[in-house]
């Protein structure tokens, strides 16, 4: 693991996430994050050899439902709440580098 | 007057049968208190003034409920639970427009019930924090002394009902955010085993921790509004299928021959000397009335702080990257701007620090060549935790311990320091992380502020939890005691 | 002859036709008007959760199966994460860590006789991104009709060695899913989607070539097109001693050619981990077996069938079983009572020929099984000469009922001796010169004086009563 988060990396996350920090900010969340690792690195001394991971406490398996449609009707309502739209879609910027 | 200090659902419910009092009266009554309030404890983001007396008058039209306790009652929400048609921001200025256009299930299950929303409590941005500091529509002071925190992040929920502004709110829990608030503020707050609530509309912190649960000044009170929020529901496939009791009935068998353990961890050094205290005395009473009380280890507790900075962080990042300024909320638009641009402008200028620090570890721990490092060990030391407490339940019925590492702290004094301010969720998370129940009742008082007893029970056993509280809060009768202020 | 050898692997993502999306209980419906099948859960609202769809998993079983592979008994969902405006969450389920089906294969014949087994790595199941279109003036639109419908990608081991192995390959995998039923897989629509990886190594390299992506080719011939351009491209590149790019590349119609997208800075990072707002897949023995006891028949052994039960040749059965509508469409008629030779052949020809002349598929046709059977049975039991069959396939492509366009049209074949035997008699008598040729030996004549009664008759006359007349009344002769 890492001793703390160089700031190179700390750039790469944040342009990752969408996230946009000046070098002041950046130098501030740097150190924040770093101290944070610091804390995460206690479970080093943690032996985990074999453990299995838990991502889940819920105890429900094979939960699936019945392939039934029903139309929402909520359209018009969701088309209101964005910022903008046109011709009933989503009015974005100008998507350049196309990928699907 | 209504004085919610010395109310309860069940009198409140009687006055509403025997017409003394009408449901559009008392929701007035909590809507003037409600407000009166702002100013001191800025306990609510919105105030539904409108749709809160239109919800009444219709309820008085059909009439009370005589078989149902929550009809006509005015309840205050968290703001990360979607009501429709009310704004829902998740104290964040990305949703500070955002109007949902759905209800939570827990919302449909109490509106069925015939609650009235009286409005939106405050919070820590997106549930991420422990204090109520880090909301973006200002701070929420605690109810006993208006310079401490209420805690967080259900501290609006919190210190309205210990405020007596409301008498029941819903809060929501991912890492002490019922249970920490109600210990600040002296009140009873549950977080529900994982699975037993729907989390259909709660704004997503961490997925695999999230619960909603009700933030009350009796314990009866909480059992009946978690039964009224329980079940299995088809649009969250996490709960699960178990039968909702009647969570009430058995509350007054006593705590005879109740098998309590208490960490040892949880009286560590760096706990407040002060708060273990009150919680040891509370604990010796249980020993009084018969109840069979020995020392237990969690020895991997420890680590649930780090293990769950890393995993709830780690959804969260995720959670949040449908803010994004496209489909609704906040959107920093611009003429001519990029993609790129619209994204990185909203989301910098819609979240705030505490957002954003966690945003970045979680994405940290995710990406490529720090995923097994980080997000799994931290998944592994989870499991670790799981078995603590399986361990401990092989042969208690309950645990007990303290809620909080200290009583609240000053408005503004952690701020800058967030592993301090991470540091206080010591004793509430390993209860997220193994997905058990917990509560935290007032155990007593430190320099004027209350002390939260953390009673913790078995996946899905919240009767017992309750049946362990109610013994002690009828032998204490601390609810009783209340801030000075009545708004 | 090159001393290079050409790598290929190819996702495929095909479409499911469910009736509800695969964690929300939209609709799923192709051409709607935009943003109409989608509610909260579709637009990544605040506070939504997903709910999977167990037809959907259960199509992904059934894609491994017919794709002969393993299925995986433990399954989890995985989040991929990427901001993307046709991607309202931010993330993707799908299963990243443990796919529904792994290690199978596809059996492609090649033109040579020989057939090579396709790898196929895995196949999972995951939801697909709604649609963006592009104004050209600035900004673009998105439409959430498509997210969330359910999609199987299917990964192929790079053991395809040529573009025309990986043609055959594609060919082979759509017909193989398309008789389990589970998508429509048309590349026109999109519900068959077609990306490409190719790299070129000098042979015996001991290491791959750096690998070319080729997105979103829109047919099985541009993806051969391509291939056969991209691979010629890096052998020059690699001749020129230069080095291959890492790079992501899009075909180009019109010049029969790849043009560069975006050269790739190092690998993608998605940041995938378990999904927490799902439970755990355990997929039990008894669980497969139900499964695969809902497999329709293959197209394989629609042939062997074909060929055992109704003496089809081997070319006609497979040209039957080309696409999944021509052999249910087959079955249909067959079943109805018609001749199973007889419509086989209407089929491959008239048939195929009206859907080729009119650029349509089967099923967009007016064209019945019923009426189809019905016109075959009014040949086999000779009401109507297979000449005035040919007005009467024109009448049921127009979706006009066989038996009643033939009374209505007087189309009824004569086969009645008594009205028969004086038109023949009568052609007889005015050929005098066959009568003898006849008599001489020669066979031909009955074949010139057949000709004769059914130009006399319009072609209305039953040929196999006017040749039993014509033989009885020679002899009188
Ligand atoms: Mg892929
Ligand atoms: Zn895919």
């Amino acid at each position: 693991m890492s001793e703390s988060l160089p700031r190179e990396d700390a750039a790469h996350v944040a342009k990752l996430a969408k996230l946009h920090f000046n070098d002041q900010q950046l130098n501030l969340f740097t150190g924040q994050l770093a101290n944070i690792l610091d804390l995460v690195e206690t479970l080093n001394e943690v032996d985990t050899d074999g453990v299995k991971p838990t991502y889940t406490v819920s105890d429900n398996i094979n939960v699936l439902r019945e392939d039934v449609a029903v139309k929402s009707n909520q359209k018009n309502e969701l088309l209101a709440n964005a910022p903008e739209t046109q011709d009933g879609q989503i009015k974005v910027p100008a998507i350049i580098d196309e990928e699907s | 007057m209504t004085d919610f200090f010395n109310e309860n659902l069940t009198s409140l419910h009687k006055k509403l049968v025997d017409k003394e009092i009408s449901a559009t009266e008392l929701t007035k009554e909590a809507l003037n208190k409600s407000k009166s309030s702002q100013s001191e404890i800025n306990a609510f983001i919105t105030i539904d003034d409108e749709g809160a007396l239109k919800r009444a008058a219709e309820i008085d039209a059909v009439g009370i409920d005589p078989d149902n306790i929550l009809s006509g009652i005015p309840f205050a929400i968290k703001d990360n639970i979607v009501t429709k048609g009310l704004k829902t921001t998740a104290a964040s200025h990305i949703l500070d427009n955002f109007v949902p256009v759905y209800d939570a299930t827990v919302i449909e299950k109490l509106n069925e019930l015939g609650i009235v929303t009286i409005g939106k409590t405050n919070m820590d941005e997106f549930a991420m924090g422990g204090s109520t500091e880090t909301s973006y529509f200002g701070k929420t002071a605690n109810a006993w002394d208006h310079t401490k925190v209420p805690g967080g992040s259900s501290g609006g929920s919190a210190s309205s009902v210990a405020s007596g502004v409301i008498p029941v709110a819903l809060g929501s829990d991912t890492g002490g955010s019922i249970r920490q608030p109600a210990a600040f503020n002296g009140i009873v707050g549950l977080k529900p085993t994982y699975g037993r609530v729907s989390r259909w509309g709660l704004i997503a912190f961490g997925s695999s921790l999230d619960q909603i649960g009700p933030l009350t000044r009796t314990v009866e009170d909480n059992a009946r509004v978690l039964a009224a929020i329980s079940g299995k529901d088809q649009r969250d496939t996490t709960t699960e299928d178990q039968s909702v009791p009647d969570f009430t009935k058995g509350i007054k068998k006593g705590v005879k021959d109740l098998r309590i353990g208490v960490p040892k961890e949880y009286f560590a050094k760096g706990i407040d000397e002060g708060v273990k205290d009150v919680v040891k005395k509370a604990i010796a009473k249980y020993e009084s009335s018969g109840a069979k009380v020995d020392e237990v280890s969690l020895p991997h507790s420890k680590y649930g702080i780090a293990a769950y900075y890393i995993l709830a962080s780690s959804e969260a990042s995720s959670n949040l990257e449908r803010f994004d300024g496209i489909r609704y909320g906040f959107s920093a638009r611009q003429d001519g701007q990029t993609l790129e641009d619209l994204y990185v402008r909203t989301r910098s200028e819609g979240f705030g620090d505490e957002v954003k620090r966690r945003i970045m570890l979680g994405t940290f721990a995710l990406s490529a060549g720090f995923y097994d490092a980080y997000f799994k060990k931290a998944a592994q030391v989870r499991t670790l935790i799981v078995n603590d407490f399986a361990k401990v339940f092989e042969n208690h019925d309950i645990i007990l311990g303290p809620t909080t590492t200290s009583p609240a702290f000053d408005l503004g004094s952690e701020n800058d320091d967030p592993v301090k301010m991470y540091m206080n969720d010591l004793l509430t998370i390993p209860l997220n992380l193994a997905g058990l129940p917990g509560m935290s009742i007032n155990a007593g008082f430190t320099d004027g502020l209350p002390v939260g007893l953390q009673i913790i029970g078995k996946r899905f056993d919240e009767s017992t939890i309750y049946k362990t509280a109610y013994a002690f809060e009828q032998d204490s009768q601390l609810f009783t005691k209340h801030p000075g202020v009545n708004f | 002859m090159s001393s290079f050898e050409t790598t290929i692997g190819l996702e495929v993502h095909v479409e499911l036709k469910t009736k509800s999306k695969a964690f929300s209980l939209s609709p799923v419906n192709f051409g709607d008007p935009a943003n109409e099948n989608t509610n909260v859960i579709d637009w990544g609202y605040p506070g939504v959760l997903p709910s999977a769809n167990k037809g959907a998993l259960e199509s992904g079983m059934m894609a491994a199966l017919a794709l002969n592979a393993q299925i995986t008994r433990d399954v989890h969902w995985d989040r991929k994460n990427y901001f993307y405006p046709d991607n309202p969450k931010s993330y993707q389920v799908t299963q990243q860590q443990t796919p529904i089906g792994h290690d199978g294969y596809v059996e492609i014949k090649k033109e040579d006789g020989t057939s090579k087994r396709i790898g196929i790595k895995e196949l999972h199941v995951e939801e697909d991104a709604g649609k963006n279109s592009h104004s050209g003036k600035g900004y673009s639109l998105v439409d959430l009709n498509r997210q969330g419908t359910p999609l199987v990608e299917i990964v192929s081991q790079p053991n395809i060695s040529s573009p025309d192995e990986a043609y055959l390959y594609l060919e082979k995998l759509r017909q193989l899913i398309q008789f389990t039923g589970i998508s429509d897989v048309k590349m026109q629509e999109g519900s068959m989607r077609v990306d490409i990886n190719i790299s070129v190594r000098p042979i015996g390299a001991e290491k791959y070539g750096t690998k070319v992506e080729i997105k979103n080719v829109n047919s099985f011939q541009y993806a051969k097109n391509a291939l056969a351009y991209e691979e010629q491209r890096q052998r020059d590149e690699l001749m020129a001693g230069h080095i291959i790019g890492q790079e992501t590349r899009r075909f180009d119609e019109p010049t029969k050619s790849t043009i560069l997208m975006r050269v790739k800075e190092g690998a993608d990072d998605y940041r995938y981990f378990p999904e927490p707002d799902l439970p755990v897949i355990h997929v039990s023995d008894e669980w497969i077996k139900a499964v695969k006891s809902s497999l329709p028949e293959t197209a394989d052994d629609r042939i062997a069938r074909y060929i055992n039960k109704f003496a089809l040749s081997k070319k006609e059965a497979a040209v039957l079983t080309q696409t999944l509508e021509m052999a249910n469409f087959y079955d249909q008629v067959v079943d109805d009572g018609a001749d199973p030779k007889r419509t086989a052949n209407y089929l491959i020809g008239d048939v195929n020929a009206y859907l080729n002349e009119t650029q349509l598929d089967l099923q967009d046709t007016k064209l019945t099984p019923g009426h189809l059977s019905g016109m075959i049975k009014l040949i086999d039991n000779g009401t109507i000469s297979t000449k005035q069959a040919k007005k009467v396939f024109t009448a049921i492509t127009d979706g006009e009922e066989p038996k009643a366009y033939v009374e209505k049209n007087g189309l009824v074949q004569l086969s009645d001796p008594n009205k028969l035997t004086p038109i023949i008699n009568q052609i007889l008598d005015d050929n005098q010169q066959s009568i003898d040729d006849f008599k001489g030996g020669k066979d031909r004549a009955i074949g010139y004086l057949t000709g004769q009664v059914m130009k006399k008759t319009h072609g209305n006359a039953n040929p196999k009563i006017v040749h039993e007349i014509l033989l009885a009344e020679l002899k009188k002769r």
